[in-house]
């Protein structure tokens, strides 16, 4: 059998941004992905680097997505050096547009209630008002009275995040072995055995990143991710000349041209297909926003599921039945994978979660707990 | 390295690329009136401004954008030739007209 100091399940953007932090902390480390019968959200999602509007009302959350777009700066800079790959990212601030005055007052109050959560940390931000966001975004729609700013967002590429990922883990020595479903697990505290394609694996230490697929190997592992699909649509445009200078929340603008238009949540199961109806709105608040986006045309659009825990903050744990098995589950794969490659993967080579994440454990879900 | 079928003998009709006149068969696509105007390539790349031309001529690759008829970044092998259609080169990426919409 052949035995590594970690395992990591799951090889979308959280398992392998972890798993990427591991072998640079010098650990052996496997990294096992399942194929694509997978639902894959690394593979359908927006990339926003996004901080404005994570964590009202759970100021760790505000922290920890903080944390993890500022170590986004170093992380790009050093999976390009490393890895010849230029992950798109950029950091000029973001917006939130806002298509009405309910809309508008909404925001203004969740801003200022997480700014006040914030404490010491601060939270910088500004509502802006229709010429002041015209000056910044050219041929801004009449229909957007107004919006919210702060510096901390950005976006990246999340296929070339991917890419890079999965090529500095290689060439720091990592092993990774594709197209192996998990059936059942052989735990042990600081034990783990596990079948894959390559035969049985081993290690001291296993992190469970499978996104959905959690919700059925963390039982396996005495620990629990009750984790949900919630699906998101995508519709994409024919690249045009550079307009906008930054991201907002549902319309981001790639480094080749292309224009990106997201804006749907929606509870429908493990469904994966597109709607019209959700499309067609999807275009219309788009076009409010920007009515210069009515001329171009969409090229591509598909569906993918997010990896929802039931209040929509990321999931961390370690076993207490198993130590040394640890979950990572969060619906933000690229704006977390800054926090996942440079800080929690130390934490998990260290053996110990750092406090910093105990309000983040599963236990949060359990009601007897909470009585 | 394009032949048509023998035993395939359309009508012609006349397209212009790149303000050359072209006859082509009548039902061929855009791109393909491309190839037969001699052109390899039809296009520039956003970003890098490379040249491209038609290539997979099945709507998947892209490389075939032209602008036809006026209207930037049509994939050009999805598009069938027309009695006086004006085909030419997408230079980088489409232009954004604020005024409309």
């Amino acid at each position: 059998m052949k035995r590594y100091d970690a395992i990591v399940i799951g090889g979308g953007l959280v398992g392998s941004a972890i798993a990427y932090g591991l072998a640079r902390e010098g650990l052996r480390a496997a990294l096992i992905d399942e194929g694509d019968v997978a639902y894959r959200a690394s593979r359908g999602n927006f990339g926003l680097v996004w901080v404005q509007s994570k964590g009202d009302g759970a100021p760790h959350y505000q922290r920890w997505t903080r944390r993890s777009a500022d170590q986004w700066l170093a992380l790009a800079a050093e999976l390009f050096e490393r890895t010849g790959i230029s992950v798109g990212h950029e950091r000029p601030g973001g917006i939130h547009l806002c298509l009405g005055e309910t809309e508008l007052e909404a925001r203004h109050a969740m801003m200022e209630r997480m700014r006040v959560q914030s404490g010491n940390l601060g939270f910088e931000y500004r509502m802006l008002d229709h010429h002041e966001l015209a000056d910044m975004l050219p041929g801004l729609g009449p229909s957007v009275i107004g919006g919210s700013w702060t510096p901390y967002d950005g976006h990246a590429n999340p296929l070339n995040l991917l890419h890079a990922l999965h090529t500095g883990f290689v060439d720091k020595g990592g092993r990774y072995i594709p197209n192996t479903t998990i059936g059942k697990a052989n735990p042990a505290p600081g034990d783990f055995r596990i079948g894959t394609g390559e035969g049985e694996i081993g290690a001291p230490k296993v992190v469970l990143a499978a996104g959905l697929g959690n919700a059925r190997l963390a039982l396996l592992f005495g620990l629990s991710a009750p984790v949900k699909p919630q699906r998101g649509q995508i519709l994409v445009t024919e690249r045009a000349q550079h307009v906008l200078p930054m991201p907002t929340t549902t319309i981001r603008q790639t480094v080749e041209g292309g224009i990106m238009l997201g804006d749907s949540q929606e509870d429908v199961g493990f469904d994966t297909s597109q709607k019209p109806a959700v499309m067609q709105m999807i275009a219309r608040r788009a076009v409010l926003s920007f009515p210069w986006l009515r001329e171009l045309q969409i090229v591509r659009a598909w569906a993918a599921l997010r990896v929802m825990p039931p209040d929509g903050l990321p999931i961390y744990d370690q076993s207490e039945r198993f130590p040394g098995a640890f979950t990572a589950n969060c619906h933000s794969g690229v704006t977390l994978a800054g926090a996942h490659a440079n800080l929690f993967a130390p934490m998990v080579a260290a053996g110990a979660l750092d406090p910093a994440l105990d309000l983040f454990s599963a236990k949060r879900f359990d009601v007897s707990a909470a009585a | 390295m394009f032949r048509r079928r023998p035993d395939s003998n359309p009508a012609t009709i006349t397209v212009t690329v790149e303000g050359r006149t072209v006859p082509v068969p009548a039902g061929a696509s855009a791109a393909a009136a491309v190839l037969i105007a001699g052109f390899s390539s039809i296009r520039e790349t956003p970003v890098e401004g490379r040249e491209r031309g038609p290539y997979c001529m099945m709507g998947i690759c892209f490389d075939c954008l032209a602008e036809i008829d006026g209207v930037p970044n049509r994939q050009s092998c999805m598009v069938e030739a027309r009695p006086g259609m004006r085909i030419r080169r997408q230079i980088r990426a489409r232009q954004i007209e604020f005024g409309k919409g």
